[in-house]
């Protein structure tokens, strides 16, 4: 590690993307520390590919400034680059080759010497759990598959920095739950993560720091545990059915937070004793009581409108 | 750094066009095949088949000259249909280009390491008319072998026109219009089939502006050992439909995948 480097890795200043006259990015400011994982967490069209494809130099971007590592984006986009590891939200792997030479492929893409790729090959396809699979064709594996084979791809050139945009969408729970192993794997030997996601489960348990966005504006920042506190009370209870207008008055008595989505209703307070104790006591009542979480700080900030 | 700075030439464009030579040497049964068979066809039909009533034509055997003719023309429709479908699939559906994006290579390397391949292509496919020339007995001398770099240039020429229709186009269908308005005047124009000079004085000076009818111009002599009549005009016209497609391919790949 240079000692000149700043300990964050990425800082941003008054980022900014215009398509036409609508803003994907406006004018946001964060820095991502060395050695952290770090979440962009936004409904689609927040603007979160938008950025991660302008800090790797991959979309011009329209006002601010930007540094990786300390260099400058877009002037020095390839150096960084050749520090970085990309996992895509698409599979792009190559069709016309093997699983083995899609990661020859990409080693003679960073310009990796054949005697330095190959036995990094074989540790990736091991980390991957492919090396049966070697010889097979890419269309040939399956959805989880695919992804081990694209984070490994993302590590051929033993990057520093890996970015993942919604690096488990479309994946069955076996198959999400060996990639979160595969990237707590990482981020504890050191690499720094930046992912978007919307799965709050997969920002809770991965990501030390988060960034919430809508509408390419940053809404709040901080650890999972900080923004729950910030934002919502400390416990739910989601009452389901049409039984649910019943406990309605009640819950509003109790100076619960109330939300309606469908027939459901949430009801966020910090003394949920009283409340549980009455719905327990109503005949036919259907409820779930939980520790708040992510999601519903996400749905506060973001609203429950339908996004596309 | 905007869409329009002037690309650079590294060689990191070699590993673009090293990946296109894995994967043709994957399939090179049925494109030897392709190479071979078909210019072998087209000889024994046309060049037999026609020459004998065609008899001699600029001074040659038909056969002479229908074989130099295709050898450039060849060339041209290989570039392009390389440029184009092969092209457009790794830009488009198979998102090629976006894997390669995300290591250090630029589109400056992927447009170049494509036009490279492109004229690889040509290449393999004027090699093989050569082959098959020689053994009809219509190939005057080693000189011939100058017509191998000739063709590697048309193929540079007309790829960088094709990667820019890529760059342009919506889907596949979108080719056609270069073909129908481009390629095939081209073919029938540009002295394969016949001599320019049999045209009418105007048209002689159109057909010139066309590249094919350099190339047409500079393999036709070396091939059946003739003088050539402006090698210099020939290749500073190609080299530069070449240079300046390149650097419009380029802003327009840009242009399509940094957004």
């Amino acid at each position: 590690m240079n000692m000149n480097e700043p300990d964050s890795i990425v800082s941003a200043r008054g980022l900014r993307k215009r398509f036409g006259d609508r803003s994907a990015v406006d004018g946001i400011d964060f820095e991502i520390k060395r050695g952290r994982c770090f979440g962009f967490l936004g409904p689609n069209g927040a603007g979160k590919t938008t950025t991660l494809r302008m800090l790797l130099g991959l979309s011009p971007m329209s006002a601010g400034s930007l540094t990786v590592f300390g260099l400058p984006i877009p002037e020095q986009a390839r150096v960084v680059r050749a520090r970085v590891g990309i996992v895509p939200q698409a599979d792009n792997l190559d069709p016309d080759f093997s699983v083995a030479e899609n990661l020859e492929i990409y080693a003679a893409y960073f310009g990796i010497p054949k005697q330095l790729a190959a036995p990094r090959i074989e540790r990736l396809l091991e980390f991957a759990a492919l090396t049966e699979r070697r010889t097979a064709k890419v269309d040939t594996l399956s959805g989880g598959m695919k992804r081990r084979l694209i984070i490994a791809r993302a590590l051929i050139n033993e990057p520093e920095l890996v970015v993942l945009d919604e690096p488990t969408t479309g994946l069955d729970p076996q198959a999400r739950h060996i990639i979160w192993g595969r990237l707590a794997e990482l981020r504890a030997n050191g690499t720094t993560l930046i992912l978007t996601t919307h799965y709050m489960e997969e920002a809770e348990r991965l990501c030390d720091e988060l960034i919430i966005m809508d509408h390419g504006r940053i809404l709040d920042q901080g650890s999972p545990g900080e923004l729950i506190a910030r934002h919502v009370e400390a416990e739910v209870i989601e009452v389901r059915g049409e039984r649910s207008v019943l406990f309605e008055p009640i819950a509003r008595d109790c100076g619960c937070r109330l939300e309606r989505m469908g027939t459901s209703l949430y009801c966020y307070t910090n003394a949920a004793g009283a409340l549980i104790a009455h719905l327990q006591a109503t005949p036919g009542m259907v409820f779930l009581h939980r520790p708040a979480g992510l999601e519903d700080v996400f749905l506060k900030l973001t609203g429950r409108e339908l996004r596309d | 750094m905007t869409a329009w700075s002037l690309p650079k030439l590294r060689p990191d464009a070699l590993a673009v066009w090293r990946r296109n030579v894995l994967v043709w040497r994957k399939l090179i049964g049925p494109a030897l095949l392709m190479n071979f068979g078909e210019p072998a066809i087209y000889l024994l039909g046309l060049g037999f088949g026609l020459g004998g009533f065609v008899g001699n034509m600029s001074g040659m055997p038909y056969l002479a000259f229908l074989a130099s003719g295709i050898i450039a023309s060849s060339a041209m429709t290989t570039a392009s249909f390389e440029g184009m479908y092969s092209v457009f699939t790794r830009m488009v559906p198979q998102r090629t280009y976006e894997a390669i994006l995300a290591t250090p290579l630029e589109v400056d390397d992927i447009v170049a390491g494509e036009m490279l391949w492109c004229a690889t292509k040509s290449l393999t496919s004027g090699v093989a008319i050569l082959i098959v020339a020689t053994m009809l007995g219509v190939v005057h001398g080693w000189q011939a072998l100058w017509a191998i770099p000739a063709v590697f240039l048309t193929g540079l020429c007309f790829a960088g026109p094709a990667i820019v229709m890529s760059a342009l186009g919506s889907s596949y269908d979108f080719f056609n219009y270069y073909f129908v308005l481009v390629v095939t005047p081209m073919f029938m124009l540009s002295g394969v089939f016949y001599p320019i000079d049999t045209l009418p004085h105007v048209m002689q000076g159109l057909v010139h502006i066309l590249p094919l009818t350099h190339a047409v111009e500079l393999i036709r002599p070396l091939v059946t050992g003739q003088a050539l009549t402006q090698p210099i005009t020939n290749i500073a016209v190609l080299a530069a439909y070449a240079l300046a497609t390149y650097y419009l391919a380029v802003v327009l790949v840009r242009r399509r995948m940094l957004v």
